[in-house]
C-alpha cells in the first residue's frame, strides 16, 4: 500500500492489484479503483494540459463532469480512444491511458507559451484574427488551426469492438441509484410495477454510500450503513432491473430514452475478448423519476485550475470510498456546509487541514462538530491566489469585506499540498430539460430546479434541489406516492437525523485586488474560459447566454459545461445588473457524456450497415465480372469489362455490339406495380398525363406521371394484360414513392375507386434482349411464339410459356432498338437469363449494364427522369408537349401547366449538345454559358447526360438551357478550368430519327 | 420520439410512421375553373402552427394505411388520431 492509500474500504480490493500504464510509465491498483483514484494513489495529480493556454491541469472531481483529466485509451489505431474521463474509467491490468494536448510530454509542453502569451489571445480570439487577409485563409489559417484544433486522437481504422442494441419496456424507470433514486424504485417495484433503475456506476448508493458523519443518521445509524441495507433489499425484489455502470444518454419526448450499459470497460484485455462491449438499451418507460442528484461547483478566483485544486466533496470520495488521501495538508475553500464534511472525515484520517469560508459564520451542527475537533476555520475569507507550477504548493488569503465585493486586510499565505473548493451544488437538470422541462430558479441556494410539466415524469432528491437528508426522504417519498397513485408506508416511522445549513453566501466572481485582466479565473476549465472572457463578450456587446457561450467557448467542450454553466450565468447577470433567473439557461442537448459511434450503430455495421437488394440473376454477373452500380438498395450491372478494359472500352463495346447484333440487360430492377380494379383505367387517366381509356388489352403505353406542382415525376412503360388488369412498371429508385403516391391520392383522394395495388417488383425478373438480332434470339427461345410485326407490333405483349413457365414477352425498347423484355417469375430468372445468352451465342449476344443502356438512351434521346430531370421539369420543358392530354378534364398536375410561371418562354428546357470537336466529351453538371467576358457570367443552365457515342462516332450530350427550345444551332460556351468548349445547341435525338430501328 | 396510436394496428413507434403534412387540403374537383391564386392556394399555402395542429400520417412500415393525427406541435402531444373520412374532432 503506499503512503496515500490511508486506509481500507470494502469499495476496494487490496487482495486484487492492477498493473496499468499511464505516459508509458507503470503503476498500479487495485480491483475498484478508477484511473484517477489510482493515478492520486499514487500521487499523480499532473494529468493533462488545458486546450488553449495549456496550462497543467490535475484530476478535480470523481465523476462524469471531470473537465481536466480526460485522457486517450490505447496507443493502436482500431481501439483508441479519445477523450476519455479518468474519473470514470475503472482500471484493469493490461490498461494503457496517455495524457492529452501536451507535445512532447505533460511536463514539458512546448503549447505552454500559450499560457505566456495569453494576453494575446482572448476571447473570440479566431472571429477577430483570421478575418484577413482574406488570401491567407486557405493556406495558412485553415491547416493552423485544424492542427491545434481538437483534444484526443480518432481512431484511424474500424472499431473491432462488438456493440448491441436492447429494446426494453417498464412501467417505471428510475434513472440513478443513489438515496432517492434507491427508495423511488423500492416503493415502485415493491407496488408491483415493472421497474428499471440505472445508475451511471459501478456501485449504488450515490454519496450517501460513503457518508459516515455523526451529523447524519437514519434510524439511528450512519446514512451509509441503513442505505447498504436498502440496497441489500432490493436486490430480493422480483419486479426491479438494476443496470450499474449504465448511463442515460438522451431523453427524448414520450419517455423514450437512450441508455449505455458499459459491459467489459472495466476488465482486463483477456476478459474483454469476444464479449459485447457496450449495449445502447432504448427504453420506453410509461413513468419516469429523475433522481441524477447534484454535482458540486467550483469557485471561481486567481488560478483556481493548478493540479492539485479538487472539489471538496471529491476529496472525500476519495478518501472514505477509494481510500485515498489527495494530499498531507489539504486547504478547504468552501461557502457552505458540505466541506465541513470532508474536514471532519480527513480529520478523522489524521490528514492535517484547516477551512477557509466565505461566511461570516455557520450556527450548524456539523461546523460546531468541526470546530469541537480543534479544526482552524477562516470565516469571512477569500483565497485570492494560488501558487505552484505542476502542483500547488501555497494560497493566498484575505478577508472579504460586509458586502463581499472587494478584499481587505493583509495577506496571509499558507501552505498547502491540495485544495478543495466548494461553490455549492447544482443540481443535475440534464433529463428534466433533455425531455423538454423548462427550470425555475431557487434564490435560497442560486440553483435552477425542475419546473413539473406531465403526469409521467418527477425529479426527486438533490436533483429537484432538496439537498438535506430529511427533506430528500420525506419528499422523495410523498411525491412518488402521488405520482404512482399508490400508498406505500414503508417509510412513514424512518427517523432522519441531520444537520441544517443556515446560512449561505454566493459570489460568482470572487473579489481580488489585482485587477480581473490581470487574473485566471477560470470558469470552463476544459475550454479555458475565464471569468475576463466572459465580461469582455459582454463589453463587446454580447447579450444573450447563447451568443456569449459561443463566442468564449464556455460550455462548449465533452464535458458540455457542467461545472461551468452556472458562474458564466451568474457572473452575466451580475455584470449586466439582472436577476439569475431571468437570463434563462443554455439549452442541455443529449448525449449526457459523449457515446462512442459503435454505441449508437450497434450492429448495424460493414453487410449490416444497409440493405442490399440484387436481383435472381445477380450470381450470373458476378461470375462475369460485371462492376457494379447502387441504384437505390439494389446492385445493378454497370459493365462488364473484358481481359482489362477500362470502363470507357467496355461500354463503348457493348454499346456498339447493341447495336450491330444483339445486346441483353437485367431489366428486373424497374419497380413493377399490379393495378387491378374495375377503375383501373379511370385511375391510370387521372395519374398519368396521357389518355387510357382506349388502350386495348394486350398493348403497351408510355406514361409520364407528373406532381400536383406539374414538375415530371416518373415515367414507365404500362401494359393492359386484361380487362380490369394492368401492370405498371416505374424507375428503379422512384418505385417504392410512386407506389406511396398512388396509395395516397386512392386511400384520400379518390376512395370510391374500385383499385388495387400491389407492389410485384421482386415477383418477376425481367431480361431485356435488344438488337437487331433480338427477334432471332427470341424466336430460338419460343419457337412457337409468333413474332411477325403484324401480329407483334412495337408496344405489345404476348403471354407465352417458357418450359410450361408462365412468361410475358413485351415489344418495348428504351434502347431504340428492335427490343423484347421477358417478366417470368423471379425463381426462373437467372435459366431465363442463360438460355437467352445460349441462343444469343451465335450473334455475339452482349450483356450490357447501366452505363451503356444510359449511353443508349440518350443517343435515341430518351429522358432518365432524375438525371435530365431535377423536379424543377415540366413535360414542356423536356420538348414533351405530345405525351400531355389536352382533351382530359383533369389529371395530376395538369392545371400546374399553365399557371403563370410554368408557362415562361425562358424556364430552362431539355436540349441536345453537339461539341464542336466531336472527340470532347462533356463533363456531367457542367455549367452553359453564352458570354463569358461580361461579368458577372450569366448561366444559362447545365450539363445533365454526356457520353462518346460509338455508333455515331461522335459526342453527344444532353442539356437544360434556358430558352433552350429556340436555340438549336446556336453556339454556346462550356468554361472549364483550362479552356471553354464551344459547343452547337442541337436536337435531342441523335439517332434514328424515324424509328426504322424500332420497327425492323 | 413519439408514440403513434395507429387506428388500424394500435400503439406504435414513430419510425414505423411518416408524416404528411396538414390535413383536410381538399384536392379541387374542378382544377381547371380556378384562378392560378385560387390553385396556388391548394398547391401551396401550408400552416405552420405553434400549438394544436390536424396532420396526415402514414403508417408507411405497417398497414400502410393514412390517417389524421391532433397533435400540439409546441410539445409533441398527440391528442387523438382518427381515420380518413372521419369527422375531425373539435379543439
Amino acid at each position: 500500500m503506499s503512503d496515500l492509500r490511508v486506509h481500507k474500504t470494502k469499495y476496494i480490493n487490496e487482495t486484487k492489484r492492477v498493473s496499468f500504464k499511464y505516459d508509458g510509465k507503470n503503476y498500479f491498483g487495485y480491483e475498484g479503483d478508477t484511473l484517477a483514484s489510482a493515478l492520486l494513489a499514487n500521487g499523480v495529480h499532473l494529468i493533462g494540459r488545458s486546450f488553449k493556454y495549456h496550462r497543467p491541469r490535475g484530476i478535480m472531481t470523481c465523476g462524469s463532469e471531470e473537465p481536466n483529466a480526460i485522457c486517450q485509451i490505447s496507443d493502436k489505431n482500431d481501439l483508441t480512444e479519445p477523450n476519455v474521463r479518468a474519473t470514470e474509467l475503472e482500471i484493469y491490468d493490461g490498461l494503457e491511458a496517455f495524457s492529452q494536448n501536451c507535445w512532447p510530454n505533460v511536463k514539458f509542453d512546448i503549447g505552454g507559451i500559450n499560457n505566456l502569451i495569453s494576453p494575446l489571445i482572448p476571447a473570440g480570439f479566431y472571429y477577430k484574427t483570421f478575418m484577413w487577409p482574406k488570401s491567407f485563409w486557405k493556406k495558412i489559417y485553415e491547416p493552423l488551426i485544424r492542427m491545434s484544433a481538437g483534444l484526443g486522437k480518432s481512431p484511424t481504422e474500424p472499431d473491432p469492438d462488438i456493440y448491441d442494441h436492447k429494446y426494453v419496456h417498464y412501467d417505471v424507470l428510475v434513472i440513478g441509484g443513489g438515496l432517492s433514486g434507491i427508495i423511488s424504485a423500492k416503493i415502485a417495484a415493491k407496488s408491483n410495477l415493472k421497474t428499471l433503475l440505472v445508475d451511471d456506476k459501478k456501485t449504488l448508493g450515490g454519496s450517501t454510500i460513503y457518508q459516515s458523519n455523526d451529523s447524519f443518521k437514519i434510524d439511528d445509524q450512519h446514512s451509509s450503513k441503513w442505505l447498504e441495507k436498502e440496497i441489500n433489499e432490493i436486490s430480493e425484489i422480483e419486479n426491479l432491473t438494476v443496470k450499474t455502470r449504465t448511463s442515460i444518454a438522451a431523453y427524448h419526448g414520450y419517455n423514450y430514452l437512450l441508455a449505455r450499459e458499459n459491459l467489459t470497460d472495466h476488465l482486463s484485455i483477456k476478459d474483454k475478448k469476444d464479449k459485447i462491449r457496450q449495449r445502447l438499451w432504448k427504453i420506453r418507460a410509461k413513468k419516469v423519476i429523475v433522481a441524477t442528484g447534484s454535482i458540486e461547483r467550483p469557485l471561481v478566483f486567481n488560478n483556481n485550475d493548478r493540479p492539485g485544486i479538487l472539489l471538496s466533496n471529491s476529496i472525500n470520495k476519495y478518501l472514505d470510498y477509494y481510500g485515498v488521501a489527495c494530499g498531507t495538508n489539504i486547504i478547504l475553500f468552501t461557502n457552505n456546509d458540505s466541506a465541513y464534511e470532508t474536514a471532519i472525515s480527513l480529520h478523522k484520517k489524521g490528514i492535517k487541514n484547516l477551512i477557509v469560508d466565505l461566511r461570516k459564520n455557520s450556527q450548524s451542527e456539523i461546523a460546531k462538530q468541526a470546530q469541537n475537533l480543534g479544526i482552524k476555520i477562516y470565516f469571512n475569507h477569500v483565497v485570492t491566489n494560488t501558487f505552484g507550477y505542476r502542483k500547488i504548493n501555497s494560497v493566498e488569503l484575505m478577508e472579504l469585506s460586509d458586502d463581499g465585493n472587494t478584499t481587505i486586510g493583509n495577506k496571509i499565505k499558507l501552505n498547502c499540498d491540495c485544495l478543495g473548493i466548494s461553490g455549492g451544488w447544482t443540481p443535475m437538470v440534464h433529463m428534466h430539460t433533455q425531455s423538454g422541462g423548462k427550470l425555475d430558479f431557487k434564490n435560497d441556494d442560486q440553483v435552477f430546479i425542475p419546473k413539473e410539466i406531465d403526469n409521467d415524469q418527477i425529479s426527486v432528491g438533490a436533483c429537484n434541489g432538496d439537498f438535506d437528508l430529511e427533506t430528500i426522504i420525506d419528499k422523495t417519498v410523498n411525491k412518488i406516492n402521488i405520482f404512482l397513485e399508490i400508498n406505500n408506508q414503508d417509510y412513514k416511522n424512518t427517523k432522519v437525523g441531520c444537520s441544517i445549513e443556515k446560512e449561505k453566501r454566493n459570489i460568482w466572481l470572487l473579489p481580488n485586488k489585482i485587477p480581473l485582466g490581470k487574473t485566471k479565473c477560470f470558469i470552463d476549465f476544459q475550454n479555458d474560459s475565464t471569468a475576463k472572457d466572459i465580461k469582455l463578450a459582454l463589453k463587446e456587446g454580447f447579450r444573450s447566454i447563447e451568443h456569449v457561450k459561443r463566442y468564449t467557448t464556455t460550455g462548449m467542450a465533452t464535458d458540455q459545461g457542467k461545472l461551468s454553466n452556472m458562474h458564466a450565468l451568474g457572473i452575466i447577470a451580475d455584470t449586466a445588473g439582472v436577476k439569475m433567473g431571468t437570463l434563462g439557461t443554455t439549452t442541455f442537448r443529449p448525449p449526457f457524456t459523449p457515446l462512442t459511434f459503435g454505441t449508437i450503430v450497434g450492429r448495424n455495421v460493414g453487410k449490416f450497415f444497409e440493405v442490399v437488394r440484387k436481383t435472381s440473376i445477380h450470381d450470373w454477373h458476378v461470375d462475369n465480372k460485371a462492376k457494379f452500380e447502387n441504384v437505390g438498395q439494389w446492385k445493378r450491372p454497370w459493365y462488364y469489362p473484358k481481359n482489362g478494359e477500362t470502363m470507357h472500352d467496355a461500354v463503348q463495346r457493348e454499346s456498339k455490339a447493341a447495336r450491330d447484333s444483339a445486346g441483353i440487360l437485367d431489366a428486373s430492377t424497374l419497380g413493377k406495380i399490379d393495378i387491378q380494379g374495375t377503375d383501373a383505367s379511370e385511375f391510370l387517366n387521372r395519374i398519368y398525363t396521357n389518355a387510357w381509356s382506349k388502350l386495348s388489352i394486350g398493348k403497351c403505353r408510355y406514361g409520364l406521371m407528373l406532381n400536383e406542382d406539374g414538375m415530371v415525376y416518373d415515367d414507365g412503360v404500362t401494359t393492359r394484360l386484361a380487362e380490369n388488369h394492368y401492370l405498371m412498371t416505374t424507375t428503379t429508385g422512384g418505385a417504392a414513392n410512386v407506389l406511396g403516391k398512388l396509395e395516397d391520392y386512392l386511400q384520400t383522394e379518390w376512395p370510391e375507386l374500385d383499385v388495387y395495388l400491389t407492389s410485384v417488383t421482386d415477383h418477376y425478373s425481367t431480361a431485356s434482349v435488344c438488337g437487331p438480332n433480338s427477334k432471332k434470339i427470341i424466336n430460338k427461345i419460343f419457337p412457337e411464339l409468333d413474332l411477325n410485326d403484324e401480329d407483334f407490333p412495337h408496344m405489345s405483349f404476348k403471354n407465352t410459356k417458357l418450359d410450361n413457365i408462365n412468361c410475358r414477352v413485351m415489344r418495348i425498347s428504351f434502347t431504340g432498338e428492335l427490343s423484347y423484355e421477358i417478366n417470368i417469375e423471379s425463381k426462373y430468372g437467372k435459366s431465363l437469363w442463360e438460355k437467352c445468352i445460349n441462343a444469343g451465342q451465335e450473334f455475339n449476344i452482349t450483356p450490357y449494364g447501366t452505363e451503356t443502356m444510359h449511353l443508349l438512351r440518350a443517343e435515341k434521346g430518351f429522358i432518365i427522369v432524375g438525371q435530365d430531370t431535377d423536379g424543377t421539369m415540366t413535360p414542356s420543358d423536356l420538348q414533351m408537349d405530345w405525351i400531355v392530354s389536352k382533351k382530359k378534364y383533369d389529371f395530376i398536375g395538369k392545371r400546374s401547366l399553365y399557371r403563370s410561371d410554368t408557362i415562361r418562354e425562358d424556364r430552362k428546357q431539355l436540349v441536345g449538345l453537339l461539341t464542336d470537336d466531336p472527340k470532347e466529351i462533356l463533363e456531367e453538371g457542367a455549367q452553359i454559358v453564352s458570354d463569358t467576358n461580361t461579368k458577372p457570367i450569366d448561366m444559362l443552365g447545365h450539363v445533365t447526360s454526356s457520353y462518346f457515342s460509338p455508333n455515331l462516332n461522335k459526342s453527344i450530350a444532353l442539356a437544360v438551357v434556358r430558352s433552350g427550345k429556340n436555340m438549336k444551332g446556336q453556339k454556346l460556351i462550356i468554361p472549364m478550368k483550362n479552356k471553354n468548349i464551344n459547343v452547337t445547341v442541337s436536337d435531342t435525338i441523335f439517332l434514328d430519327k424515324e424509328n426504322k430501328r424500332l420497327n425492323a | 420520439m413519439f408514440l403513434i396510436n395507429c387506428p388500424f394496428c394500435g400503439e406504435r413507434d414513430q419510425s414505423e410512421f411518416s408524416s404528411g403534412g396538414e390535413a383536410h387540403i381538399v384536392r379541387p374537383k374542378q382544377p381547371t375553373e380556378l384562378s392560378d391564386d385560387q390553385w396556388a392556394e391548394f398547391l401551396f399555402m401550408r400552416k405552420n402552427i405553434k400549438g394544436v395542429q390536424f396532420e396526415r400520417w402514414n403508417h408507411s412500415h405497417g398497414c400502410r394505411k393514412w390517417f389524421n393525427v391532433v397533435r400540439d406541435t409546441s410539445n409533441d402531444k398527440i391528442h387523438s388520431v382518427y381515420k380518413m373520412g372521419e369527422k375531425p374532432p373539435v379543439k
